[in-house]
């Protein structure tokens, strides 16, 4: 056995990887004594990852761009050579603002636009009644929570800043902030879009991938020192990891994988709910419509897991997009180099080919992502803050 | 705020006699102008409208998420910045988080004003947690009190001991299998609950 390793995360379904990686012995099988410790907040997890409580951690993968480019918080290089989830998040939308989006929808109650459309014209409609505007929930000012909400409802005409409030909240206070009537939706990846519809308060409207087909939401993240350092550790984190991750995604595995993560010390919620989550296929109304989507929460699968540089340039351009960075080209290297499919191709004896090839964003609306041009690429967005 | 006048500190805290610690700890430093905030409800809109200049918040708090989207909001008339934003007090940093604090100052006061009330709140809150580690060594204490006098009284009626001889046999089995007397007088009381 190496030395102990402490290693934070947040319960959540994503952390899937990691919890199974301890849990069945997959970091024991590579000679890792990992104690895996739970947070509250994600603040918690980027302190303590920064200061070297944790040596690596389940974090927001725009926290890790964040902290490298010392944007909100002290500058920490971060690593990531492992992606612990994709396309997990969802939006909910309360009862009340779901069937007035419906009320003026124009298509399909699944295609973006349209719904994003049909938010423009409620969102209208209550400036014009003088009612007060619509609140949504997020997770965090550096999360694909706050990027694709906003990417979402600008698309169809509503400016994040001035039309609605964006409102950061812990994803378990969401749920209650929705029943309470704080907040009218939300992003927030599993369980607890489902919990929301299970208590009978919100429903699904969007899987986060109707907004991008592909988008890196957690990572493994690694200070870049303790890395440099430790490589050994490092790749033997991403082999247990990589294991992992191919369980969770194995049919057969996945009624014991949503038992594991039940457990109170893990993410501490119903078995089912875990289970329905880690399929796909997700309940989206209180008449028990199921919605299935073959695209939502991917962790081992399509390549999920190896890290791509254009995912952080993507991110990075909806930090400059939304004014919490300035644009440059070194920030562009700095956010991109975050991401390391180097050493998840050294760990695991790859010789750097794509496992799929269909490794876009695939955004609902404007042009294809260009990574080398992140200015001509905003140039074609309209709304979008014209700060710092 | 003038450079004399004790700065605005709130406490964001749902633990009220922590609050309370740290509150009359910084009462006493000379920091008259402090407030307790334990409900989380509109937190932000709560804190937008007292507009402290130093926001102490415990690292069990989810909450503390909120707070970090004060730095986004750009029509906040005054933006708070997260502690030692400037890298230099790596030390400081550690120090707090291993006491389970983090503070916030808001822009214009100055950083060396932050440095005393951090320091106040790291030893307040490392008292507190010792205290809290004390109850609750005294209560597992009163519980192996409680257990053991309950062996005792089981082995005086099987056996016919007097409460010393009962104590002395209570003591012995546990020097010999190197546990505490807590703990056998527990597996009495567990088997005698067996053969009930």
């Amino acid at each position: 056995m190496t030395k102990p390793l402490h290693i934070g995360f947040i319960p959540l379904i994503d952390a899937a990887t990691l919890i199974v990686a301890v849990d069945k012995g997959f970091t024991a099988a590579e000679g890792l004594d990992v104690t895996l410790v739970r947070e509250v907040s994600w603040s918690n997890v980027r302190d303590k990852l920064n200061i070297g409580l944790f040596d690596a951690a389940h974090l927001l993968a725009p926290v890790a761009i964040a902290s490298s480019l010392g944007l909100g918080h002290i500058k920490v290089p971060i690593v990531a050579p492992f992606n612990l989830g994709l396309n997990g998040n969802a939006i909910t939308a309360s009862t009340a603002l779901h069937a007035a989006i419906m009320a003026e929808l124009d298509g399909d109650r699944f295609d973006p636009m349209a719904t994003a459309l049909a938010l423009c014209r409620v969102v209208a409609a209550r400036r014009k009644s003088g009612a007060e505007p619509l609140t949504f929930g997020m997770t965090f000012p550096f999360s694909t929570h706050n990027y694709q909400l906003r990417f979402w409802m600008a698309a169809g005409g509503v400016d994040p800043d001035d039309d609605v409030r964006l409102v950061v909240l812990p994803p378990p206070y969401m749920v209650d902030s929705i029943a309470s009537g704080q907040i009218d939706g939300f992003c927030v990846g599993a369980p607890w879009n489902s919990i929301a519809v299970d208590r009978g308060v919100g429903q699904i409207l969007h899987f986060a991938s109707d907004i991008l087909a592909r988008a890196a939401e957690k990572v493994l993240a690694i200070r870049q020192g303790w890395s440099a350092k430790n490589p050994e550790l490092v790749a033997a984190l991403v082999r247990a990891a990589y294991r992992a991750a191919e369980f969770v995604e194995q049919p057969q595995s996945q009624p014991e994988v949503a038992r594991i993560l039940a457990r109170p010390e893990y993410v501490g919620v119903d078995a089912d709910v875990i289970l329905r989550t880690l399929q796909g296929r997700l309940k989206i109304s209180q008449d028990g419509t199921i919605r299935e989507s073959s695209r939502y929460l991917l962790l081992g699968r399509e390549g999920a897991p190896r890290p791509d540089p254009v995912q952080a340039a993507w991110l990075y351009a909806q930090m400059v997009r939304w004014g919490q960075a300035t644009i440059s080209a070194d920030a562009l290297q700095v956010a991109k180099a975050v991401f390391r499919p180097d050493l998840y191709d050294a760990a695991l004896g790859r010789d750097g080919t794509l496992e799929d090839a269909s490794l876009a964003i695939g955004a609902f609306a404007g042009p294809a992502f260009d990574a080398d041009d992140i200015a001509g690429h905003l140039a074609a967005f309209r709304i979008r803050s014209l700060e710092p | 705020m003038s450079a004399e006048s004790s700065p605005k500190i709130a406490i964001v805290d749902e633990s009220p006699i922590r609050a309370a610690i740290l509150e009359e700890g910084l009462r006493e430093a000379g920091f008259t102008d402090v407030v307790r905030i334990s409900e989380m409800q509109s937190l932000l809109s709560r804190i937008y409208a007292l507009d402290p200049d130093v926001i102490v918040i415990d690292l069990e708090n989810p909450s503390r998420d909120i707070l970090e989207q004060m730095f986004q909001v750009s029509r906040a008339v005054r933006r708070p910045i997260a502690m030692f934003v400037d890298q230099s007090d790596a030390a400081s940093i550690q120090a707090s988080v291993d006491a389970g604090v983090s503070a916030y100052i808001v822009d214009g006061l100055k950083k060396e004003r932050l440095k005393p009330i951090l320091d106040l709140c790291i030893s307040r809150f490392n008292a507190f947690s010792k205290l809290q580690d004390e109850l609750d060594r005294t209560k597992s204490a009163l519980e192996d009190r409680k257990v053991i006098d309950r062996a005792k009284g089981i082995l005086m009626k099987l056996k016919g001991l007097t409460e010393d001889e009962a104590y002395v046999l209570l003591r012995s089995t546990a020097m010999r299998e190197k546990k505490k007397i807590g703990e056998i007088a527990q597996s009495i009381l567990t088997t005698s609950e067996l053969l009930k």
